[in-house]
């Protein structure tokens, strides 16, 4: 997949695609706990 | 987590794409949807978060045995042209990141599964994992050509795990659903080993095309078809569904026959041969299974 890229990526580039998505995660994840929580409550 | 690329030496960091790659997004297309239509067709209703939250599960449980089954047959994936471009026979992964990625992810998705919807669920999807990773994957699939027979049982948990979510409790009605995708992966996935057998036989894994023969192998398609088609009614017979799925059953697995009869009494015709009706039968196989899950829930709201 990340040869199909038009340009080379340098290893900071792919560092920080990667860490911006493992927050986007841990944020949806803490989101979605708070949701279960309200959910079991009801 | 990083990796030394074989052309350049130079240390390089997973990049997400390629460890979303490992979760085989298109199989796990199939395992999300019936799965959710499990969910969706039980008799019983729960928070929608809820139900979101265990498709979520089920995906995450797929996705981790996924990578763990190209974790572990990396040296295989490199020796065949269909699955050469993996991230892992590429060089663009290193294999612990690989190994630790998948068991991150089913470890997770069963707790969550545990804490969010029920034990019971999260039994089942940690089984489903390791009837995958470890039955399917390190066991039968180098070993015996009736691998797929028996790891089908792998892809069977999704829509047994979406019901158990909705309602807490196992049925004869999701265990119908089971032995339907049960029945359904042998032709689905002989059909596919019947036009990509060079590859399976050059590795060594010993596909039913590879070991029985061609032949054997189109007649054992033809019988499971055969089983297939009175299998898909059951739901409808036993009282689960009505009418919508009932009928849409009978014409699908109709169709479904009518491939399989056309591939298992021809024989290949030579080197020149494309295998277009194995090939037509793998592609319906799957239009088949979302088509036929599809009808499940239509049927569940739309009452004839």
């Amino acid at each position: 997949m990340a040869d199909n890229d038009p340009t080379p990526r340098t290893p900071e580039d792919i560092r920080k695609s990667r860490n911006r998505v493992l927050a986007l995660s841990l944020a949806a994840f803490v989101i979605l706990v708070f949701f279960i929580s309200i959910a079991k409550m009801s | 987590m990083s990796v030394t690329s074989p052309s350049s030496a130079q240390q390089l960091p997973a990049d997400w794409r390629d460890l979303f790659a490992l979760t085989k997004p298109r199989v796990m297309s199939l395992v999300i949807f019936t799965g959710l239509c499990g969910l969706l067709a039980a008799p019983e209703r729960i928070h929608p978060v809820l139900a979101f939250t265990a498709i979520l599960c089920i995906a995450m449980g797929a996705g981790g045995a996924a990578a763990l089954n190209q974790w572990w047959e990396a040296d295989l994936d490199a020796g065949m042209k269909r699955t050469a471009n993996r991230p892992l026979p590429q060089g663009r992964l290193d294999r612990t990141t690989a190994r630790d990625f998948g068991g991150v992810l089913c470890a997770a998705s069963v707790f969550l599964m545990g804490f969010a919807i029920s034990w019971l669920a999260a039994a089942i999807l940690a089984l489903s994992i390791a009837y995958y990773a470890v039955v399917y994957t390190m066991w039968l699939k180098p070993r015996t050509p009736q691998n797929i027979v028996i790891g089908g049982g792998a892809g069977a948990f999704p829509p047994l795990i979406g019901w158990v979510a909705a309602t807490g409790h196992i049925t004869l009605m999701p265990v119908v659903l089971f032995a339907i995708i049960f029945m359904w992966t042998p032709p689905h996935f002989w059909a596919l080993a019947l036009f990509v057998k060079s590859d399976y036989a050059k590795v060594g894994i010993p596909m039913m095309p590879v070991v029985a023969g061609e032949k054997s192998t189109r007649r054992q398609i033809l019988a499971y078809a055969v089983l297939l088609l009175p299998l898909s009614v059951v739901p409808w017979w036993i009282g689960g569904t009505h009418g919508v799925y009932g009928i849409s059953a009978i014409v699908l697995s109709t169709l479904f026959l009518a491939l399989s009869v056309r591939v298992g009494l021809r024989e290949k015709d030579g080197p020149e041969d494309t295998m277009k009706p194995e090939k037509q039968l793998f592609a319906y196989s799957v239009i088949y299974l979302f088509a036929l899950f599809a009808a499940l829930v239509v049927d569940r709201f739309v009452v004839i």
